[in-house]
């Protein structure tokens, strides 16, 4: 079984005047079809507005489709019986850190789940102990957020989302208000978490450096699912990735600028030390 | 100004007082406050600051740091001292000076009232400088727990108390970045008489409000994808358990209010007039 599969998704949102009238619609998601297998890292890239943000949203229930269906582990997120399963199952990261963390406490804020799904006290401090230690954030369990960088208040949240237990964690740019450095330790994360819970990972993001290492890759523009596939293949379509306003990480760029100059190097290369052996091997 | 203010901060520090149950400690400050209302002798007053002393000596609160606290409210203080003194009718008069008349009455109320002022702001405050703000919510919350029997929603005011003393210094870190925004795009902060004070204040206000509404609908949102569905069958990670001390903090303030309550009402003690 499928953990994500969409099919035909479609979301309008409504639009308004000023004095609140009923105004035409935004298709945001369009006919939008979609599998994630279990314990996959799938990254979803676009640019602003490319309804990456509420298909993400999708696969938390927070939205519901205006037309076709999505379903998260087999539940139809239509059904309203199902939304508090569905929720469960998906965790969900947002992007602005301090606008996800309830507690006053980290450890407070990491239990806040668990104690929304009724689990006994004593599991809940287990849930707590063993969550934080996933993210490397226990020896801040009885600080203030307000006094965390950005990137540990987001390790914070993933570590809240991991306290529920989930199958699937989405994570809607859990970078884009970060330093370099805290992109890094979140992305980091991330690897680990998948590494240790078998958890399946979507990351949406528009840095092309974070999603190097996933296992799939979706490129949407304008509400569509454009391009598909591993890294590798996404990333040797540089042409096609500039038309949909998308850069390439650095290393590619600077590989593909050199084959156009006539040096004989494969498509795709995204690591550094992948460059250095392909031009090692030139003659 | 707000920095100075000492009053409803939490101060951390190990001790009993520290360690006590919110729910004990918000039950005895109102029995204290009680106290100091409901009876009129100077022996009465005596016992409330010998209670007192000895819970500022156990809560290891610096006395210093208490009396800091003092400072906001002295404006009040001399205010309310200063009319009873005068206002206040009685038969011997100490003290006259054209139409204003100091007497006996005056001076006693006068005293009293200044009494119970500071012991009434020491008192509460040693509650909030021994107990944190979370802690503070939970212990309101499971007293006023029965009110939910006749529709008060209980458990969500108190998850919004807990969420607006997170928010606090999120949102002073704002105003602060809004100032600085505005004061670089020219707006004259500090100027003027009181209204064009209060007028320039708009241009930070309004965008404060938009940034919390924003604020607020993100943090609905992730508290809903966190399986958020109100109070009904949640459980509590640090639930509020009664220890031996916190049965002995009763008692104690048991004896200490009968006392006060017959000694004060019932034992004939006088110095000079009061």
């Amino acid at each position: 079984m499928n953990m994500i599969r969409a099919r035909q998704l479609v979301y309008d949102y409504e639009k308004r005047d000023e004095e609140g009238n009923y105004a035409g619609v935004t298709r945001a998601i369009d006919q939008v079809d979609l599998d994630v297998k279990p314990g996959q890292f799938v990254a979803v890239l676009g640019h602003n507005g490319s309804g990456k943000s509420t298909l993400a949203k999708h696969m938390n229930a927070i939205l519901v489709p205006t037309g076709g269906t999505i379903w998260v582990a087999g539940r139809d997120t239509r059904d309203s019986e199902e939304i508090f399963p569905v929720r469960r199952t998906a965790g969900m990261v947002f992007q602005n850190p301090d606008n996800q963390i309830i507690g006053t406490v980290v450890e407070e804020d990491v239990g806040f789940g668990p104690e929304n799904l009724g689990v006994p006290t004593d599991e809940i401090w287990t849930r707590v102990e063993e969550s934080l230690k996933t993210v490397g954030m226990l020896e801040y369990r009885s600080h203030s957020p307000n006094k965390l960088s950005g990137g540990q208040k987001q390790r914070v949240a993933i570590a809240g989302v991991i306290a529920m237990e989930p199958q699937c964690i989405v994570l809607d740019e859990p970078t884009a208000m970060l330093d370099p450095n805290g992109r890094k330790e979140v992305i980091r994360t991330l690897h680990e978490l998948r590494k240790k819970k078998q958890v399946t990972v979507i990351l949406i993001t528009h840095y092309m450096e974070e999603v190097i290492d996933a296992d799939r890759i979706f490129v949407m523009d304008s509400g569509r699912v454009v391009m598909q596939g591993t890294p590798k293949e996404i990333f040797s379509r540089v042409d096609e990735l500039k038309h949909y306003r998308l850069d390439v990480p650095q290393v590619t760029m600077l590989a593909e600028e050199l084959r156009k100059r006539g040096l004989d190097l494969p498509k795709g290369i995204l690591h550094r030390e992948e460059l250095v052996d392909a031009i090692c091997q030139l003659k | 100004m707000i920095r100075d203010m000492t009053i409803g901060q939490y101060y951390p520090a190990e001790s009993i007082m520290h360690r006590l149950d919110p729910r004990v400690k918000i039950v005895c400050t109102l029995l204290f406050l009680i106290s100091l209302f409901m009876q009129n002798s100077i022996l009465g007053y005596m016992i409330a600051a010998v209670f007192l002393t000895a819970v500022i000596k156990i809560s290891k609160v610096p006395f210093r740091y208490i009396v800091k606290g003092l400072k906001a409210v002295v404006v009040l203080l001399l205010f309310t001292v200063v009319m009873n003194l005068l206002l206040t009718q009685g038969e011997n008069v100490l003290f006259q000076f054209g139409f204003l008349r100091i007497t006996e009455n005056g001076l006693r109320v006068s005293v009293f009232m200044a009494i119970r002022l500071i012991f009434l702001i020491i008192g509460s405050s040693l509650m909030t400088f021994t107990t944190t703000p979370n802690a503070l919510t939970d212990g309101i919350e499971s007293l006023l727990r029965p009110l939910n029997k006749i529709g008060v929603p209980v458990y969500e005011v108190a998850m919004m108390m807990s969420i607006a003393l997170r928010f606090i210094p999120i949102l002073l870190e704002e105003t602060d970045k809004i100032m600085k925004a505005q004061i670089a795009r020219g707006a004259d902060l500090g100027s003027g008489n009181i209204i064009q004070k209060a007028k320039s204040m708009i241009p930070i206000l309004v965008p404060l409000f938009v940034s919390a509404f924003r604020r607020a609908n993100d943090l609905a949102m992730a508290m809903e994808a966190r399986c958020y569905q109100g109070g009904e069958g949640r459980t509590k990670m640090k639930p509020l358990i009664y220890r031996h001390r916190d049965y002995a903090a009763y008692v104690v303030t048991a004896i200490y209010f009968a006392a006060v309550f017959v000694i004060g009402r019932y034992v004939p003690f006088k110095l000079w007039i009061f």
